[in-house]
């Protein structure tokens, strides 16, 4: 790795998955993401990884998560149409609990909408896409440097939480070059999943330990026989139909999530302790947000800046606690109004909630933002 | 019943299995688990995926790592799988519709690729488990609750497909001869590369109630009496053949598998020594 490099978002993420022990990617071309599994391509066997490019988007997350069973940290990486083919085995990977990372570097839609251009329409997908209740990790970059960071993030948070984890890149993240200082990262840095101690003849697949509700997951070839099912299932593996055990499976698939909350929420804060205004943005429209409200300080207004770095889980407690001391909120987003929803439910009225919305294709110009903040100021 | 060796291979814990009484899959999975009883496979080492369907619920029963995926995706999972570790013998158990319609895609890639992977296609031409509608092998005619007036589609051979689309090996059997059955899945984990054995079973809950074959007997009989041997077929007539289900090995061809073209390209970039 060198110490400085001049990546794209893609690039970063890309040496960031590998910085992480990434060893396997499935997937298929799609813009604006296509770079990730060119890098991917030329990287991975030079190191005895895998790269395969497979027939479809399907096929793309399928193999990851099988390369995931065979015990290797597994990548994917796609864009919204993409995104769509994916949520059903998305969905497997979570019900089995299959820990894979997957790229949305995210274009306008729906459908083929704007295969160049930016957008952050995929945001309620990464939390609702795939059917059934689940918990979700979700990470937005806003920069170069953290598409980097974020790619070892996620490949952690995949492997302690054993589930998939999603990063919502976009058009105007991934293809940014900027000055990247990939840090040395050392093993201790690095998370594994935890492997079965028991003899085989003991191993119970799905029984979780009690400290943090997560099973031990063994890789098929090390020395385990056992079933992994799409179906509701019970310690086993094996599907059920017995209320109780339907019920034990869905509830610890959300409390594992759930009680390691506070761990996994990231967010930034800039000028918040006297701000009368905060503007909350995420991805490539926190840059510019930031931008507009340094711009907004220097005519007096007490604006401040909130970026979710996790979308999901969502930082709403953090943000309910600032929304006590402001008067309204900005949430400018490149979609008709997703986050918001989010927004307003964690403020739950303690502050005006602004919507601000762009879906030209183009990124807001700081003085779009800063507009808007004139105008509530 | 099962000798005790291909006994050591099920999961009777998990038994009473959903099959009904008759169904000619348990006679597919006595002659997968012969084969690999006789090729002296570990369970550890053996990785049996598949799809959705009466026939994929199989691998639940089988004391291997076994992974039950969605819809006509098993192959695609099962390619992450060998490809991440080719040392796996890895097997893939599927339906007809499974295979061929919402895994279709899937399916000719695999073949194409030539990865070191068994298919076995339980062809029963309906879909059983959701109530005996019409499938990409229903005969053109036969009667399905969505082709309630014949269906009028033309089916699939699936042989021929997968010969077409490059798969190394290619089989075909009843399970009126499970013997045969066994000898050509030995015969698909032995060639190193995609093989394709498809085994005729039947349906006869779904398909059998409503195209005059209604017991497992019926269908067994409707196997002795249709089976052609490849060589045999080879000197009837176009005609004599209708009708017929022409049984043998279609396709044995040496040609590179997938993982080890694969891991040759991984040793000529150095990949080897720089290790994981």
């Amino acid at each position: 790795m060198p110490d400085v490099a001049f990546w794209q978002g893609n690039e970063a993420l890309a040496y960031g998955a590998l910085a992480a022990g990434c060893r396997f990617f499935g997937g298929y071309p799609i813009t604006p993401s296509t770079e990730i599994a060119e890098i991917m391509a030329e990287e991975l066997p030079k190191i005895d990884g895998r790269f395969i490019q497979m027939e479809d988007e399907i096929a793309g997350i399928a193999a990851t998560i099988g390369g995931s069973i065979a015990g290797s940290k597994s990548l994917t990486a796609t864009s919204g149409p993409g995104f769509s083919l994916k949520q059903e085995n998305l969905g497997l990977a979570y019900i089995a609990e299959i820990p894979i990372v997957v790229v949305d570097v995210m274009r306008g839609g729906p459908s083929t909408g704007l295969p160049t251009k930016t957008a952050q329409q995929d945001v309620m997908q990464a939390r609702w896409g795939t059917h059934g209740d689940h918990g979700t990790i979700c990470y937005a970059p806003s920069s170069v440097q953290e598409c980097y960071d974020i790619a070892i993030k996620a490949f952690n948070a995949a492997e302690r939480y054993r589930q998939p984890v999603l990063i919502m890149s976009d058009e105007i993240i991934g293809h940014m070059r900027e000055k990247v200082v990939p840090p040395v990262i050392k093993p201790e840095d690095l998370v594994e999943r935890k492997r079965p101690t028991d003899i085989p003849e003991k191993f119970v697949p799905y029984r979780p330990d009690p400290k943090d509700d997560l099973p031990c997951m063994a890789s098929f070839g090390d020395g385990y026989t056992w079933h992994i099912t799409g179906l509701t299932h019970n310690d086993w593996g094996f599907p059920t139909n017995n209320s109780d055990e339907i019920e034990k499976m869905m509830k610890r698939l959300m409390r594992k999530i759930d009680r390691f909350r506070d761990d996994i929420v990231e967010y930034e804060t800039v000028l918040t302790d006297d701000a009368d205004i905060l503007v909350l943005a995420y991805g490539s429209v926190a840059r510019t947000s930031l931008r507009a409200v340094h711009e907004a300080r220097t005519r007096g207004i007490k604006a401040g800046f909130f970026r979710p770095i996790t979308l999901w889980p969502f930082p709403d407690k953090e943000l309910e606690k600032l929304a006590r001391k402001v008067k309204t909120i900005i949430v400018p987003e490149l979609n008709c109004g997703q986050m918001v929803l989010e927004v307003e439910r964690a403020v739950h009225g303690k502050a005006k909630v602004v919507a601000q919305n762009l879906v030209n294709g183009e990124l807001f110009k700081p003085d779009d933002i800063l507009s808007v903040i004139e105008e509530v100021a | 019943m099962p000798n005790q060796e291909v006994f050591n291979w099920l999961r009777t814990r998990f038994f009473p299995h959903i099959w009904c009484p008759g169904c000619g899959h348990g006679i597919i999975m006595h002659s997968l688990l012969r084969a690999l009883v006789n090729l002296e496979k570990k369970k550890t080492q053996t990785v049996i995926a598949s799809g959705i369907g009466c026939s994929s619920r199989m691998v639940g029963y089988i004391d291997a790592c076994t992974v039950h995926t969605t819809h006509g995706r098993s192959l695609a999972f099962a390619t992450g799988i060998k490809l991440a570790n080719p040392e796996l013998t890895v097997i893939d158990v599927m339906g007809d519709g499974d295979c061929t319609a919402i895994g279709g895609n899937h399916f000719i890639h695999a073949c194409r690729r030539n990865i070191d992977i068994t298919a076995i296609v339980m062809n029963n031409n309906i879909y059983g488990m959701t109530g005996g509608q019409v499938s990409p092998t229903t005969p053109v005619g036969s009667s399905a609750t969505t082709s309630p007036y014949g269906a009028i589609d033309p089916s699939f051979d699936i042989c021929k497909l997968a010969e077409g689309a490059g798969a190394s090996y290619v089989a075909r059997a009843t399970i009126a001869n499970p013997k045969q059955a066994e000898q050509f899945i030995q015969a698909g984990i032995n060639n190193k590369g995609f093989s394709v054995v498809e085994i005729l079973t039947h349906c006869h809950t779904q398909f059998g109630r409503k195209n005059k074959r209604r017991t497992p007997i019926d269908n067994v009989n409707f196997f002795k009496n249709n089976s052609v041997p490849l060589n045999k077929a080879k000197e009837m007539s176009p005609e004599e053949l209708e009708g017929k289900i022409v049984v043998g090995e279609f396709v044995k061809k040496n040609i590179p598998e997938y993982t080890a073209q694969y891991l040759a390209m991984v040793e000529r970039v150095g990949g080897l020594k720089n290790g994981k």
